[in-house]
């Protein structure tokens, strides 16, 4: 299977609706969405079938037995995350809780116990694709370790996919870190503003690490052209493959506040971003792995 | 005849507001940006740490930078007997015994400080690991802190705990937070001591549907909220159609302005650059203020 | 000689597990006595670090080495304080795999990848 994650650095800049029109140009048989703490995907990709719903256990969480307690406040001063509240009764705080288990340790009572705790969903639809989404219980750490979920939900239901294409989500963190991990590229959509161009620099620098193909194109172009060609000679100088930019265009937010794919109407969006789209595939068939898979007709 | 006026603007002028959004590119930066400069005097805070803008807008001078490491454990191999008991103990497994010593992985390590309790030879120690840095300036009438995560770390917690909790923040001061897209651990952590949260939304189903995550999360929190909604345009707002299904108080609303989103694009402060949008978020800046003192003096459960 | 691979059931039949930290399983093989033990995967469980986890459950099994698709640079980092070789399987085949292993005819494991969490790939 080859992988293609679409990535920003900064929210907003158009990654979902990026990866939307990617998904229905090239028919892929599998693709996810990984921005599991905000997942947008499903909103416009609908899905024929009900999901299959399994809850995702992250980390336990302590839970003190106020029956026990002798209130010797060892738990609190050792807790590194300020997890533990004491103003009535001891309790843990769910959401600041790491699961480290010091409190437990360190509870002369035995007080304490680390418990299961239910951190997230994940959510998996089969019809004529296979796509694989999540979502992460609010103020949750493990983004990371649900993001690989995804990912291995993915593959594991759409084994014989050849080509999926993954939603990431904004930032350079942790969920980021783990979608990167098994994508044989990364797409970077810009936007072409100074914040967007500041963030394009940090999601390189976080993907070059990993030895990732990038390639990078700029969305909403027209908004600030002499940014637009700031961005264009950037790609030059840090070697990066620019494989074309999108104009802004009010037809394409109507269309995904409809619901809908901006490759389902002719606008100016869809026609540039079917460009993209294969000078994308172009790239990605070159490379390596993409040589093995050029002659099932992809694209 | 001596007349002590009783101050009624200091409680205002202390208050910590976060701007947050759920979603990102919705406008929190140029919403907590600009009304941090149409205030008199004002603290701003760039929660974002993963990808700070703050800075590109303000250009502060005077900078101070200070570094923010967390604590991570080695073993003093002399004293190391290999039982393993730290190795069993992290939940994290950022422990391993091979080839006769210790391995430490740092970047799976998160600082609990549980294995150096549990080791019976008190073998462990820790040791300070960089994980970003906070840089602090002077932008005219702001007081910036700017948080930068190394790219690479996992988590930039650490970082927004500093800044939030510096000392200088303990002076009265009106502060703007702006937050982190999404509503994960950096979000909480980033609203935690805010007295009053300003949502930004955009007039898209996206945004809409992350408009409701921040809504569910400052509830759980129990902060007092509105919205904001940015780049209106005519037409529906599915955002606009959320606050109104869910009583949601609307405390402003940003039109859709190319000359605002060129400004925006360049970096520039709206505020500094025209009457226009002095005008705009001055106002903008009073609803929020009599929001957010209603909102706290008031029972913020909605 | 004890070799080590992870894979999906406990059955020499069966298939070598993509994966290394999060297989169900690992086959502990000796070369000379042609037992073959298996163990469960505890780290196959884990939030983070499960490469770590295993490799650790491998160096306290005193494998002599290791066969296996992928291994992430923590995992590797273990295995090679304890001087455990790591060679790179061919297809998925258990029994393929040890007879070539046998017969000399599997490469050492040359690419390590980056592990989640981490900001380098050297």
């Amino acid at each position: 299977m080859v992988q293609l994650l679409i990535l920003s650095g900064k929210g907003g800049t158009g990654k979902t609706t990026v990866a939307g029109a990617f998904i229905e140009l090239s028919a892929a048989k599998a693709y996810g969405d990984c921005d599991v703490d905000a997942p947008n995907l499903h909103l416009i990709m609908p899905q024929q079938t009900d999901a299959v719903k399994s809850d995702f256990y992250g980390l336990p969480k302590a839970g003190i037995d106020t029956g026990l307690c002798v209130r010797c406040d060892f738990c609190r001063q050792s807790c590194r995350f300020d997890a533990i509240d004491n103003d009535n009764d001891y309790t843990v705080n769910p959401f600041a809780c790491e699961g480290c288990g010091v409190c437990e340790y360190v509870c002369p009572a035995g007080a304490i116990t680390m418990n299961p705790a239910v951190s997230g969903e994940l959510i998996l639809y089969t019809n004529n694709s296979v796509f694989s989404t999540a979502h992460l219980k609010m103020g949750s750490g493990n983004s990371g370790k649900l993001v690989s979920e995804v990912k291995k939900q993915m593959l594991s239901a759409a084994a014989n996919a050849e080509f999926a294409v993954v939603d990431g989500s904004p930032g350079i963190g942790c969920p980021v870190i783990a979608s990167i991990s098994g994508a044989d590229m990364v797409l970077i959509v810009a936007e072409p503003s100074v914040s967007g161009i500041s963030d394009v620099k940090r999601i390189v620098e976080t993907s070059k690490s990993f030895g990732v193909q990038l390639a990078l194109c700029i969305n909403k172009y027209d908004i600030n052209m002499t940014n637009t060609q700031s961005i264009e000679a950037y790609c030059i100088k840090a070697g990066i493959d620019f494989v074309g930019k999108i104009p802004f265009d009010p037809q394409a937010v109507e269309a995904v506040n409809s619901g809908k794919n901006i490759t389902d109407f002719d606008c100016l969006a869809g026609r540039a971003v079917r460009e993209v789209y294969s000078r994308t595939v172009q790239l990605l068939m070159a490379g390596e792995k993409g040589v093995k898979y050029a002659h099932k007709g992809i694209g | 005849m001596k007349f002590m006026p009783v101050s009624t603007t200091t409680e205002v002028n202390s208050m910590k507001i976060a701007v947050l959004s759920g979603k990102g590119g919705t406008g929190k930066t140029l919403v907590s940006v600009n009304l941090a400069s149409a205030a008199k005097a004002s603290i701003y805070i760039d929660c974002d740490v993963e990808e700070p803008n703050g800075h590109l807008f303000f250009k502060p001078s005077n900078i101070k930078e200070e570094i923010v490491a967390v604590k991570i454990p080695f073993a003093d191999k002399a004293l190391c007997t290999g039982c393993r008991k730290c190795v069993d103990f992290c939940r994290f497994n950022a422990l391993a015994y091979a080839g006769g010593q210790l391995k430490v992985f740092e970047n799976i390590c998160h600082s609990c400080g549980g294995c150096v309790l549990v080791c019976p030879e008190n073998a462990l120690t820790e040791k300070e690991r960089t994980v970003g840095i906070i840089q602090k300036g002077e932008s005219g009438n702001v007081s910036l802190y700017s948080g930068f995560l190394n790219p690479g770390e996992p988590s930039g917690v650490p970082i927004i705990k500093k800044m939030i909790h510096d000392n200088n923040l303990k002076r009265a001061s009106l502060t703007f937070i702006d937050c982190p897209p999404g509503s994960a651990c950096i979000v909480m952590e980033s609203i935690k001591d805010a007295d009053y949260c300003v949502l930004v939304a955009e007039p898209t189903i996206f945004g809409a549907h992350n408009l409701n995550m921040v809504y569910e999360l400052v509830k759980l929190f129990g902060k007092p909220f509105g919205v904001i909604l940015n780049k209106c345009l005519d037409g529906e707002n599915p955002s606009q159609k959320f606050c109104e299904e869910q009583d949601i108080e609307i405390i402003g609303r940003i039109y859709y302005d190319n000359e605002l989103g060129t400004l925006n694009s360049n970096a520039k402060i709206a505020v500094r650059e025209s009457e226009k949008y002095k005008t705009m978020f001055a106002s903008l800046l009073q609803s929020v203020m009599r929001e957010a003192r209603h909102g706290t003096t008031v029972n913020p459960k909605r | 000689m004890k070799i080590a691979l992870p894979v999906n059931e406990k059955n020499m039949e069966s298939t070598v597990c993509i994966s290394f930290g999060r297989t169900p399983y690992f086959l502990i093989y000796d070369t000379k006595t042609k037992a073959a033990e298996y163990i469960d995967n505890s780290a196959a469980a884990s939030q983070g670090g499960a490469g770590i986890k295993a490799s650790q459950m491998i160096v306290d099994h005193k494998a002599d080495a290791v066969m296996t698709p992928r291994c992430g640079e923590n995992a590797a980092e273990v295995l090679q304080a304890a001087h455990i070789k790591i060679y790179k399987t061919n297809g998925d085949s258990i029994r393929d795999n040890i007879d070539a292993f046998e017969t000399g005819k599997l490469p050492l494991l040359d690419e390590i990848h980056a592990g989640f969490h981490n900001h380098g790939g050297q």
